[in-house]
């Protein structure tokens, strides 16, 4: 009589097989329509993307490790810290992993960046309005407790396999920390400091760049670094829908249990991740340092 | 209201009310309810209540009172960093509150700077780019904001500290940052809240000090915040004093501190040093010296002297009173110690002697 104690009442089969595939055909179709005029809109991505890879792999190595040994120095004004990056990358190479490299380096670079020119408008928009950021939260949420497979289905369907796929997984997967440390930096900045800058007559916009923006930007760095960190994680599954780089020997590895060949590559994204870690962390805390408020 | 001179701020029946609906409640404001009252059974916040206020221009005008009694609410209504319930305020005849977006933006950038209480200084910016801060604003080239904000760090006395940054100063030293840079963009009116009441008791009197002679030569009108009376007397050439939202008395420091006109007032009074504070013509009687008393150099006193001073002159004196003179010589009163025990015994003078 009351089954529904019992047993859990549930949709019958045939009912929910109708339901699910009228989702996957109503994507599909979309898709099928769609399909072509946003992978068009995604193609200038994919052309910058393809540069800067072969950019970096034609470049000679030693040219790479200075640039980047540089880049660090200026960031962080610390010999050691650029020492150490122009070793790992040279042992990198040593042990046979330069290509690979310089490809993940080149897509965690192009994702970095879009991130960036996704994120800080977004954090911008949530900190100017309590509304835009309580509907925001919980979208980020979702995006960073959804199972990374699931995402990567849609995409996959939209674009099939290959780098751009990898690479909006890839952004979805790293954008929400910028997001939310753009948004917690600017709401963190001093209501004082933002009094004097009203009663000297400041505008909005140079009110937003001139001080919210400066103020906010440890924290932004911050922000950018765990985003970097989270798209180095996803080189391995980005590299099940097609990207290149140290993500496919560790795959590959895993599949076929050589062990040395997955601890090596891995190591290799640990110490891309220290590379970049160390860079943005310590840009961040000299700006801090030389903007403490008092 | 005066005629004649046209005063720089001009505030009328002013009101503030904090809360989710202010007008809901302004009928029983304007009845008298009281701020407890009206935060208990009507869950507003009373900032000010029916202000009505005149700030010369040139002067001094101190905003006294304890904690919490609207100070700060008052003084952000005159660059509107806070939008009364209602009321009027005019700065030079203008009404701040009909201006748009840009005419605000005007009014602060020309008109109308501020020095806080916590400094408020820009913390990524150096001293240079703070003081000319304001400048930038205006739209004053960039060469020209630099050797005008340079004269002014030089005027505060902080030459050599152009490329430092705000932490790396003491909090004196940020505060004259603080006043440089409300004073390079030559507004006329110069609000400051509390300016210094976050510094040491010495730097403190430093800073009135300096404010005293940029006053001097600047002729600036300020409106000047304090929860101290030392200070609103060191400072104020009118010292208003607010409790709960309202003006409850307006006069200079000899007034408040020989007329208080309730208890409240008395209490901000009691303790402060009279001889240092009354003058000898605030308590003279304005008649001519006793005869016996010869209105000769050594018996008399000017007008101006502080009763700390005076008291011992006329102790020494052979006679126990002297005459009063003004800055021109001319007797205008006599003086006797009794008078001046009495006045710094605290007790109100009536009329008699
Ligand atoms: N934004 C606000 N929302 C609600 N209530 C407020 C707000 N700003 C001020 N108040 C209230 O208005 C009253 C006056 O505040 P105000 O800051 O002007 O006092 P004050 O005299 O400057 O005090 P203090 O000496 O502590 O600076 C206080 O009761 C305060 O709680
Ligand atoms: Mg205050």
């Amino acid at each position: 009589m009351t089954g529904w104690l019992q047993e859990f009442p549930t949709l019958d089969e045939a009912s929910l097989r109708i339901l699910k595939k009228a989702f996957d055909s109503g994507y599909r179709s979309f898709s099928r329509s769609y399909g072509d005029a946003i992978e068009g809109f995604f193609d200038p991505l994919l052309y910058f993307l393809v540069w800067f890879e072969r950019f970096l792999l034609s470049t000679p190595w030693w040219a790479v490790i200075l640039v980047v040994a540089g880049v660090c120095y200026v960031a962080g004004r610390s010999r050691k810290l650029s020492i150490f990056v122009a070793v790992s990358l040279f042992l990198i190479g040593y042990l046979g992993m330069w290509e690979d490299t310089m490809r993940t380096l080149a897509i965690i670079f192009v994702s970095t960046l879009i991130a960036i020119a996704i994120g800080i408008p977004v954090g911008i928009w949530m900190s100017r309005s309590d509304r835009v950021q309580s509907l925001i939260t919980p979208v980020l949420d979702i995006m960073q407790t959804m199972p990374i497979f699931v995402y990567l289905i849609p995409v996959v369907m939209l674009f099939g396999l290959g780098k751009i796929p990898g690479l909006i997984a890839v952004v979805i997967y790293a954008v929400p920390p910028v997001i939310r440390l753009t948004n917690l930096g600017i709401r963190l900045v001093d209501k004082e400091v933002l009094e004097a800058a009203d009663a000297f007559g400041t505008d909005t916009w140079r009110r937003l760049f001139d001080i919210q923006m400066p103020l906010a930007l440890p924290n932004i760095m911050a922000g950018v670094n765990q985003t970097i960190m989270m798209a180095l994680s996803m080189v391995v599954i980005a590299s099940m829908i097609g990207v290149k780089g140290l993500g496919q020997p560790v795959l590959q590895a895993v599949t076929n249990q050589y062990f040395a060949l997955g601890l090596f590559n891995g190591a290799a994204v640990v110490a891309l991740a220290i590379v970049f870690d160390r860079i943005t962390q310590s840009y961040g805390r000299r700006i801090q340092s030389s903007r403490q408020t008092s | 209201m005066t005629t004649a001179s046209a005063s720089n701020i001009e505030i009328h029946s002013l009101y503030k009310i904090f809360g989710d609906d202010p007008p809901s409640v302004m009928p029983l404001v304007r009845d008298g309810v009281d701020k407890q009252e009206l935060l208990e059974s009507h869950g507003h916040v009373l900032g000010l209540r029916d202000i009505n206020l005149t700030v010369k221009p040139g002067g001094i005008q101190v905003v006294m009172g304890l904690s919490g009694c609207g100070k700060s609410t008052l003084v952000r209504h005159v660059n509107r960093l806070i939008d009364p319930t209602e009321g009027t305020v005019l700065v030079d005849g203008q009404d701040v509150l009909g201006l748009d977006q840009a005419a605000l933006q005007h009014l602060r950038r020309h008109k109308v700077s501020m020095v806080f209480q916590r400094f408020a200084l820009f913390p990524h910016r150096t001293i240079l780019e703070n003081v000319r801060y304001g400048l930038q604003m205006q739209g004053v080239a960039r060469a020209e904001c630099d050797t005008r904000a340079e004269r002014w760090i030089e005027r505060v006395g902080l030459s050599g500290y152009e490329a430092s940054y705000p932490h790396q100063l003491s909090g004196g030293m940020q505060q004259r940052v603080g006043l440089a840079r409300a004073l390079a963009t030559e507004a006329e009116i110069l609000l400051m809240d509390e300016a210094f009441s976050a510094l040491d008791p010495l730097i403190r009197t430093d800073m009135q000090t300096l404010l005293l002679e940029l006053q001097r030569e600047l002729n600036r009108t300020i409106l000047f915040v304090t929860h101290d009376l030392e200070e609103a007397i060191t400072l104020g050439d009118r010292i208003a004093i607010l409790r709960d939202g309202e003006v409850v008395q307006n006069g200079d420091s000899q007034e408040i501190v020989l007329k208080p006109s309730d208890d409240y007032i008395s209490n901000f009074t009691k303790n402060i040093n009279r001889g240092r504070v009354i003058r000898v013509g605030s308590i003279m009687e304005p008649t001519q010296p006793r005869p016996q008393g010869q209105a000769g150099k050594d018996y008399s006193i000017p007008s101006e002297m502080l009763l700390e001073d005076a008291l011992p002159r006329v102790v020494a004196s052979p006679h126990d009173n002297a005459a009063v003179v003004d800055v021109k010589g001319k007797t205008v009163g006599a003086i006797s110690v009794g008078r001046m025990v009495h006045a710094l015994s605290g007790d109100r003078l009536t009329g008699a002697a």
